[in-house]
């Protein structure tokens, strides 16, 4: 049953749709890129996300207050560690069929929850908020706001700003345009896009593991959290159009305001909202919000 | 004739094979379905660690007969529950079945175990059709229905005065079950549940719905989460600051294997459960150093029902003098036992569940601190068993 609203619960809860949004456009960022311009279907993006999560958990007690130091350090491992698992695995799968493509990420899921299992144990853990972030703010005599998910969300702000210049004021970000539309024609100009891929595929494993570093003061670390975060990702994707970095800002922030309404005001049904969503869009436009490469 | 005479002796055969039989000379074979990898992993290990115990403490014999284990991971996966139940019963023609941590396998299992008459013994899910719909004389449970500790919750809130609760947990049974429980001593005691807030399972998405909280300043939010899901809800809901304003109380997997993650957040919440981390009586202070010293870690709540479970099986053989022919003196030895279990003392009710105390607990530091008993020999209202 509808609750009615006051004004400044509405602005809470706005507040909370962006903040969700924004992270969620940190992950599946990622994902379009690499789902949009490489044309693979990664299901082991959930993975690249948890992995983040559990960096931060054991890069933490190494770099201590130094926050924004342990996510660089962070952001390198992980766009090493996708420079090489292009290198290894996916760079065979490009001429395959999605059906194999789909096989090999499903069969690293289960390969990296193994690892994760084998190294750091099936335990749920938590990451220390940094000290300088610790606490909040009253947010109209209501409930206090704490001051990491302002961070969270100025950081995913920073981020989205960042792709933005990368993909559309820079040649690399040209070169990547021209690749998402037609490839063929990016390697007749004499492009090398095999070096493409592999940065491209580095850089959507490097933004999902960073939403995994900033998510995990704010979540908690458990095994087979990727895989939630994963579908979300998905319809993230789909709605706003494979491939489109702007599409999936847009559709990040459509989804978070969906689910967090839906949830205060159709609490049993809050799973449907989403994808009920997607329906809709998809039927009035059944490419996504946006084209790819924008 | 040729053939009388290998009639006769394979009658001889089949005769002394039956004799055999029913002296009940062999050992008598115990599945154990549980899970051993995935999250709960952990508890699987625990509630074997415990059973075994048991048994090794009656010199590895129940009933006087050696007791001999199969083992089957049932992966925590209900669509292969049926499949693994049945390697258990038709591969290994176990005679005593005892399983599981999920209520989504252990429901498969029941169901199973039903169609096949052989003996089940729940150690932990605790869905509450096992002992409800789905109850039979040869399946008992050893450790709660998700009704039982969201009810005493629910008396200890309507107790502490408070009138008005809001409730929140994912969209599951185990959620729901708990929360009916939670109304329903709540409710009991005067006060009324204004709203129930729930999450698709297994999303951790709170803010909106902590949002929701903080406007309507209820007296008390009764939570039901459990790993990964308690964590994250615990420390947000310290986050919004909530802690100080509105009360959380909760079921106790808000706080059990979860401590460490949670960290300052969770300090001071009361849960109610049938197990706290110092209860110093000598029986359990024995059982966790008896288990201390056999697996060379630290007894938790898991351990303590694998540990009742053998303590049930070994009631119901021991009064059939091990012989599995004598079912009904087996069956109903099981529901006649006061098991003197490290949790107290509790008996088993017609449907099968343990009649025990809950205890509100409060959590100090790691522990999940003893307070007081929230409410005595509490039995499941086993509704729709018809036993």
């Amino acid at each position: 049953m509808p609750t009615p609203l006051d004004l400044a619960t509405f602005l809470v809860q706005c507040l909370n749709a962006v903040q969700y949004g924004l992270l969620l456009f940190l992950v599946a960022s990622g994902l379009t890129l690499i789902f949009g311009i490489m044309g693979v279907i990664n299901l082991a993006h959930g993975s690249f996300y948890m992995l983040g999560a559990y960096l931060a958990f054991s890069l933490v007690p190494l770099f201590g207050e130094q926050f924004l130091l342990m996510l660089a350090a962070g952001v390198v491992l992980s766009a090493l560690f996708g420079f090489v698992l292009e290198w290894v695995f996916f760079s065979y799968l490009y001429q395959r069929e999605h059906l194999q493509q789909v096989l090999m990420t499903y069969a690293l899921i289960l390969v990296f929850e193994e690892a994760r299992s084998l190294l750091v144990g099936n335990d749920v853990h938590g990451v220390p908020t940094p000290p300088w972030l610790a606490g909040g703010f009253a947010l109209g005599g209501l409930m206090s706001y704490p001051w990491y998910r302002v961070f969270a969300s100025v950081a995913c702000i920073a981020v989205a700003l960042a792709l933005y210049w990368v993909v559309n004021r820079t040649r690399l970000g040209m070169m990547i345009r021209a690749g998402a539309s037609n490839r063929d024609m990016v390697r007749g100009l004499g492009i090398d896009i095999r070096l493409l891929y592999r940065v491209v595929f580095a850089g959507g494993v490097a933004l999902a593991a960073l939403a995994g570093m900033i998510a995990a003061p704010l979540s908690s670390v458990y095994p087979g959290m990727g895989g939630g975060v994963l579908i979300i990702c998905f319809v993230v994707v789909v709605i706003g159009g494979i491939g489109s970095i702007t599409g999936a800002l847009v559709a990040s922030l459509l989804v978070g305001f969906v689910d967090t309404f839906g949830k205060v005001f159709f609490a049993e049904f809050s799973g449907v909202g989403v994808y009920l969503l997607m329906a809709i869009i998809l039927v009035w436009r059944p490419e996504g919000l946006m084209k790819r490469g924008y | 004739m040729q053939l009388a005479p290998r009639l006769t002796a394979l009658a001889a055969i089949l005769c002394c094979a039956a004799a055999a039989h029913a002296q009940g000379t062999g050992p008598i074979k115990v599945g154990l379905m549980l899970p051993y990898t995935g999250t709960y992993a952990g508890l699987g290990n625990a509630i074997e660690n415990g059973f075994k115990l048991y048994v090794q403490e009656q010199g590895g014999k129940l009933g006087g007969r050696e007791i001999q284990y199969f083992k089957v991971d049932d992966e925590s996966d209900p669509s292969k529950a049926t499949d693994n139940v049945n390697k258990l019963i038709k591969r290994d023609a176990v005679d005593v079945l005892v399983g599981t941590v999920h209520s989504g396998v252990a429901l498969a299992m029941a169901k199973a175990a039903k169609d096949s008459n052989t003996l089940l013994i729940v150690p932990n899910a605790g869905a509450d059709a096992i002992t409800g719909p789905m109850c039979a004389p040869g399946i008992v449970r050893s450790s709660f229905t998700n009704w039982q500790p969201g009810y005493a919750t629910g008396v200890v809130a309507a107790g502490k005065g408070y009138k008005r609760a809001m409730t929140i947990t994912w969209n599951y049974a185990a959620g729901t079950e708990a929360i009916k429980g939670f109304t329903e001593g709540f409710e009991k005691g005067g006060g009324k549940v204004l709203k129930d807030l729930n999450v698709p399972f297994p999303n951790v998405e709170f803010q909106a719905l902590l949002t929701e909280i903080a406007a309507q300043k209820p007296d008390v939010v009764f939570a039901f989460f459990a790993g990964g899901g308690a964590v994250k809800f615990v420390k947000d809901y310290a986050a919004a600051g909530l802690n100080k304003t509105v009360p959380l109380m909760g079921s106790g997997f808000l706080t059990d294997g979860t401590l460490e993650a949670q960290g300052a957040a969770a300090q001071g919440l009361l849960t109610a459960l049938h197990y706290a981390d110092n209860l110093e009586t000598p029986r359990n202070n024995a059982f966790r150093k008896a288990y201390a010293l056999a697996y060379k870690s630290n007894a938790d709540v898991y351990a303590v029902q694998g540990y009742d479970a053998a303590q049930i099986l070994g009631a119901g053989l021991t009064a059939a003098k091990g012989d599995l022919a004598k079912r009904d003196v087996i069956t109903s030895a099981m529901r006649k036992v006061t098991v003197d279990s490290p949790r107290g003392k509790f008996t088993i009710s017609a449907a099968g569940n343990p009649v025990q105390d809950i205890y509100l607990r409060e959590v100090k530091g790691l522990n999940n601190e003893y307070r007081s008993v929230a409410v005595k020999a509490l039995a499941d209202p086993a509704r729709g068993c018809k036993l």
